[in-house]
């Protein structure tokens, strides 16, 4: 919403200053979002006189002039062809900036004759295109005055955001009277004298859909003059960023923003029939005043004549009925819409007008008496002619009620302890009629044109709620909910920064856990995973469908119906795939470090789940000392451990499968699992055919962590710990084996052998090569002794030998090498 | 000293000076003070002496044992420790050799910041509460008070998803935390002091606006809770969060549909510079208000039992100012050398006793 300070001062009587001004504005409510002075660039240029014009002796199109400007006589080279002597101009002194160049102005010789000083065109001034010539003032213009302030330019336009409970903020009046409320002055009073009737309307209105419109006023003109708007007019307009185009339609345009009452002239002479009918679209289409053209449905208000529809209600009139400088005779429109349907029409049509804005948001319903009295003679003084009685149809909607505030609810709710007679008289000069008071409260009358007040909406209660329970709260919110609105005001008036600030009471001194064990488990990992090396990675949540298809189920369910963008429509069934991406984006920039993970949510048919995804695409850095090596499943592997590890799960107590999702490479990928069914983990290199699609190089390796898979540590004490006295021994052995054979079987052979003595089992070796029969692999493991009571002996450690490759042997067909 | 003790011994002298290695001094100890060394020989030839002539002499020989015994030991510690000498020079390394690769990874800026807002709104009695980021259309809407046709609804530029079930409104993506306020009403009676984080999506994208960010919500519902409390909480969270004690923050009356009164917050900070907490310009930086008396009966909750606040506010928003990050896209990127930039040391996590 656009104001200038003029138009504001039409109906507040203040003093105060602009910026206190806009500082109020902003603190009760209503957001200064910018203020805009036209009239600041131009403050250094005067009104002058040109006294004499002679024509340059060294420059055939330049004259050497003398000019006024109220400051001593002076000397200026001008290029212009209409600078003549005795035209009143307008002057630019030496160190003033032209606005249309940014050029500083100084005194010099053009040719050889001084020139201190320049005339100026509109352009030169940012005040148009013309640049045929320096701007003529009348006769009459001042020498020596402002020239902005002579030309109405010094009038700054204040524009603030109007919060969508305000519609009364979307007049200028409105504004004024929030302003006066808050202390900054007296709004001024605002009644029009009713124009008499000179004859008896010819047209008349007949409702057809009281729902859309409860009340409408009409009027009647005849023997207009349409003709451009005088300049008070035109200028406001402008100011507010509207382009004048014909007295009546500027002046339907004015009482929009003044009054926040959207009014609308039909030219009466291309209207068919005697009736104008407030009723339900029927499919027809409607050319509208912006060029468009809609088609108007059952659910759209239209206001029609015997012959079409004309306008769609409320929100945009119609292109074919509408005034121009031919138009002698007019219908005037002033009505009231219900709220919900004109929102729903404009935006199933996506029209956004000013008049929209304000039925959508409420119009004050008893103000349309006295708004077509004021439009009417303006209409009168702008285009002559003469009124008709005012018809009407349907009623003026019951609009009256009451809001009751106890005065310790100031305090008690909004922390403030203000004097009941303030919050009275804040409450007054709003417009609230007191109609009740004693010691303890006050009941008043809400002004009409406060509909946010009182309105008594329904609620929406959760589903399922018990009758009695859904009784008790609905009771409440009747109770409170006027009350709350009414402190809202008494304390938005006096700016929230005089509520004293009070830090919580009853914290504990020593405050539980913030992080519930979900968001701590997700911290953990992240800080598991950094420790890696990888980078922390927070991307969107969809991606292209196709894309998405390459990491797992894509049901239509999750698929956006209002995408952003075609190649960001699908949830993502993993942040993998995010990561996927962000590493192919990596490497096609030539970047080493693609190492990323990410911890968020992965969508299934079924939910959400929080998934720790991590990638390691390329190798490991060039290193003098250790070379570079492609990161395979075993670094994905690893992440994944550590990450497990970090949230309390041992290794030990997890099982690997080489079986994981078709996104990895179906070779060189298992599972993590705990128990038959719970997988905690997949891990391995990507699928050579999802790393071609994303043009990723292969080898990539990667995991996914299933956070909600993770079972939550149990709090226990631990156990004593195991510190023997003795020496561990260590023994190596050697097996050849079948290939297919996995390495656990053996590793979990030789644990078991002799759990009594058997500390550890390390896997130190696997050789595979030409030297060993076809088919055949070789592991080497080292076995850690952990004696007790008493060393052991040489027999005991042989005997103890023989049992592990003898489990070995047993378990997996090997043969000691 | 005889004339033959002093010989042996200036011939021991000048074999030990010319011994180069311990190998040679090995050998001239041998051949001095060995089985069939020379200063042995002189030891067990002094059992042929007369008693009076052995005592003189068997204190001049074992005089000159013990000296030449410490010359050796003197000339061996010196051999050894030119050796040492010699073997360390030898494995000299270049020092200036890059150190073996260990990087350590960053955490992410807006990982970060939820993790100071948690330590902060914890200190002051706050639990974290969660909800999912696909909502029905009461939760996002319809319980905070914000109807079909409500012109807030316009504001939030929402992405749907089909029905889960034919005839059901479409589900939604959350456009704000805000629906986890009703499900932490809906789960258990008050007092309540629960802070909600995470992703949220709008319709939006431009420099200014991506189609998914953070938000930061919180709720304090109890018996007597005041706007001047709503104002204490955020004041001490601004100033714990920016380290700032005295960083100016002003309210300003406004509109949400999910709370009454309402107000915006601002912070004091220099529109040129971006130096937050000083300048005499206000940066808007979150919403807040009571929670609407709607809203707590929508939820089960007597609005003449129980009142409180509820405020929101961005957390990319509040990351951006506080380090001076100016541009919203790249967080969404993953471009490792933005995340190099702008990361966090995983090994100092955010504690409120190492200052946040």
């Amino acid at each position: 919403m656009k104001f200038s300070l003029s138009w504001l001062r039409d109906h507040l009587e203040t003093a105060a200053p602009l910026a206190r001004l806009t500082a109020t504005l902003s603190a009760i409510g209503l957001e200064v979002e910018g203020v805009a002075d036209p009239g600041a660039a131009l403050a250094p240029f005067r009104i002058a006189q040109v006294i004499a014009a002679e024509p340059h002796p060294d420059a055939d199109r330049l004259r050497a002039c003398r000019v006024d400007a109220g400051a001593g006589v002076v000397s200026v080279v001008c290029g212009a062809p209409n600078a003549r002597a005795g035209m009143k101009a307008v002057f630019a002194p030496p160190g003033s900036v032209i606005p249309a160049t940014g050029m500083v102005l100084k005194t010099g010789k053009i040719r050889g004759v001084e020139s201190a000083g320049m005339l100026l065109s509109a352009r030169e001034m940012g005040l148009g295109e013309d640049h045929s010539g320096i701007v003529e003032l009348p006769e009459s213009a001042p020498v020596g005055e402002s020239y902005a302030r002579w030309a109405g330019l010094d009038d700054p336009v204040i524009e603030i955001a109007v919060t969508p409970n305000r519609g009364d903020a979307l007049a200028v009046r409105g504004i004024a009277r929030d302003l006066a409320a808050a202390g900054l002055g007296t709004l001024k009073p605002f009644t029009p004298a009713p124009v008499p009737a000179a004859f008896a309307s010819p047209r008349h209105w007949r409702i057809a859909w009281p729902e859309a419109c409860p009340y409408v006023l009409g009027r009647s003109f005849r023997g207009l003059c349409n003709r451009p708007s005088p300049d008070w007019l035109a200028r406001r307009l402008r100011a507010i960023g509207l382009r004048p185009i014909n007295a009546l339609v500027d002046i339907t345009n004015f009482f929009t923003f003044d009054l926040g009452r959207p009014l609308h002239v039909f030219d009466a002479n291309k209207l068919t029939g005697a009736s104008l009918v407030l009723r339900r679209g029927a499919g027809e289409r409607l050319s509208a005043l912006n060029g468009r053209e809609y088609v108007l449905g059952p659910e759209d208000c239209v206001i029609a004549d015997d012959r079409a529809a004309l306008s769609l209600a409320g929100i945009m009139g119609g292109a074919e009925t509408g005034c121009d400088a031919a138009t002698t005779e007019v219908f005037l429109e002033c009505a009231i819409f219900d709220p919900v349907r004109i929102a729903q029409t404009g935006r199933r049509l996506q029209i956004h007008s000013d008049a929209r804005a304000r039925f959508e948001r409420g119009v004050d319903p008893a103000l349309l008496p006295e708004a077509i009295a004021a439009a009417s003679r303006m209409v009168l003084e702008l285009c002559g002619g003469e009124a008709s009685e005012v018809v009407a149809a349907g009623a003026e909607p019951a609009w009256r009620r009451s809001a009751s505030l106890r005065f310790s609810r100031l305090e008690q709710l909004g922390g403030l302890a203000l004097p009941p007679d303030e919050a009275v008289a804040r409450l007054t000069r709003l417009g609230f009629a007191l109609e009740a008071r004693d010691l303890d409260a006050a009941r008043f009358a809400v002004p009409s044109w406060r509909n946010d007040i009182a309105a008594g909406q329904k609620l929406d209660l959760a589903p399922g709620m018990e009758a009695a329970r859904a009784r008790a709260v609905a009771e409440g919110a009747a109770r409170i909910e006027p009350e709350v609105e009414l402190i809202e005001e008494v304390l938005r008036l006096g700016g929230l920064d005089a509520i004293p600030a009070v830090s919580l009471p009853n914290a504990p001194p020593v405050p539980a856990p913030s992080f519930s064990p979900a968001a701590t488990r997700a911290a953990r990992a992240a800080r598991a995973l950094a420790a890696r090396g990888l980078l922390e990675c927070v991307s969107f949540s969809f991606l292209a469908h196709e894309q998405a298809g390459f990491f797992g189920p894509i049901p239509e369910s999750l698929r956006l119906q209002n995408p952003i963008a075609a190649d960001l429509d699908q949830l993502r069934p993993t942040p993998l795939a995010a990561l996927v991406q962000a590493a192919a984006r990596a490497e096609a920039r030539g970047l080493l470090e693609r190492g990323f993970f990410e911890i968020g949510p992965g969508f299934t048919a079924a939910g959400e789940r929080p998934i720790a995804a991590a990638l390691r695409a390329g190798a490991s850095p060039r290193h003098w000392a250790e070379p570079a090596r492609a990161w395979d499943a075993f670094d994905a592997k690893a992440d994944a451990l550590a990450l497990l590890a970090a949230l309390g799960i041992a290794p030990e107590s997890l099982t690997v499968t080489a079986e994981a999702p078709g996104h990895y490479h179906p070779g060189r990928s298992g599972a993590l699992r705990q128990g038959p069914k719970t997988v905690l983990a997949t891990f391995g290199e990507l699928h050579p055919r999802l790393c071609a699609a994303f043009e990723l190089s292969p080898p990539v390796a990667a995991c996914e962590v299933f956070l909600d898979a993770i079972p939550e540590p149990r709090r226990r004490r631990r156990a004593a710990p195991d510190l023997p006295a003795l020496q561990p021994l260590r023994r190596d052995f050697a097996f050849l084996l079948d290939a297919e054979i996995p390495a656990e079987a053996v590793l979990r052979a030789a644990r078991g052998a002799e759990r009594a003595l058997i500390a550890g089992v390390t896997l130190f070796d696997l050789y595979g090569g030409e030297k060993l029969p076809p088919g055949k692999k070789s592991l080497a493991i080292e076995v850690t002794l952990q004696p007790r009571a008493q060393a052991l002996t040489d027999a005991e450690i042989e005997a103890v030998s023989a049992r592990v490759i003898a489990a070995v042997v047993q378990a997996t067909g090997a043969n000691l090498r | 000293m005889t004339d033959d003790l002093a010989t042996l011994a200036a011939a021991t002298a000048r074999e030990l000076a010319e011994a180069r290695d311990l190998r040679t001094l090995e050998e001239v100890r041998v051949a001095v003070l060995g089985k069939s060394g020379r200063l042995t020989a002189l030891l067990k030839a002094l059992g042929g002496l007369p008693p009076e002539a052995r005592r003189a002499r068997g204190a001049a020989v074992n005089a000159l044992k013990e000296q030449l015994t410490a010359a050796i030991e003197a000339r061996r510690a010196a051999l050894e420790e030119a050796a040492l000498a010699a073997r360390l020079g030898a494995e000299r390394v270049d020092v200036t050799l890059p150190a073996r690769p260990s990087a350590l990874g960053l955490i992410h800026p807006i990982s970060r910041t939820i993790e100071e807002i948690a330590a902060i709104f914890g200190a002051m009695g706050f639990a974290l509460a969660e909800g999912p980021d696909i909502e029905s259309d009461w939760h996002n809407f319809g319980a905070l008070n914000i109807p079909a046709h409500h012109p807030a609804r316009a504001d939030h530029d929402t992405f749907y998803l089909p029905a889960s079930a034919p005839g059901q409104p479409p589900r939604v993506l959350r456009t704000h935390t805000s629906p986890v306020q009703v499900r932490t009403m809906l789960a258990a009676p008050p007092p309540i002091r629960v802070i909600a984080m995470g992703r949220t999506y709008r319709a939006d994208h431009d420099a200014t606006h991506s189609p998914m960010f953070h938000q930061c919500e919180g709720l304090a519902l109890d018996r007597a809770l005041t706007l001047g409390h709503l104002k204490g909480c955020l004041i001490d969270f601004l100033r714990a969060y920016f380290a700032l004690p005295t960083l100016p923050v002003r309210f300003r009356a406004s509109y949400f549909p999910f709370t009454e009164p309402s107000m915006e917050v601002d912070i004091g900070w220099d529109r040129r510079s971006g130096e937050i907490g000083q300048g005499g310009d206000w940066l808007e930086i979150l919403g807040s208000g009571m929670v609407h008396p709607k809203v707590l009966a929508n939820a089960g909750i007597d609005p003449r039992e129980w009142q409180g606040f509820a405020f929101g506010m961005g957390i990319e928003r509040i990351t951006m100012l506080k380090h001076g990050i100016n541009d919203l896209r790249p967080f969404f990127e993953s471009d490792p050398r933005w995340l190099r930039h702008y990361g966090f040391s995983p090994l100092a996590p955010a504690l409120l006793h190492e200052r946040v």
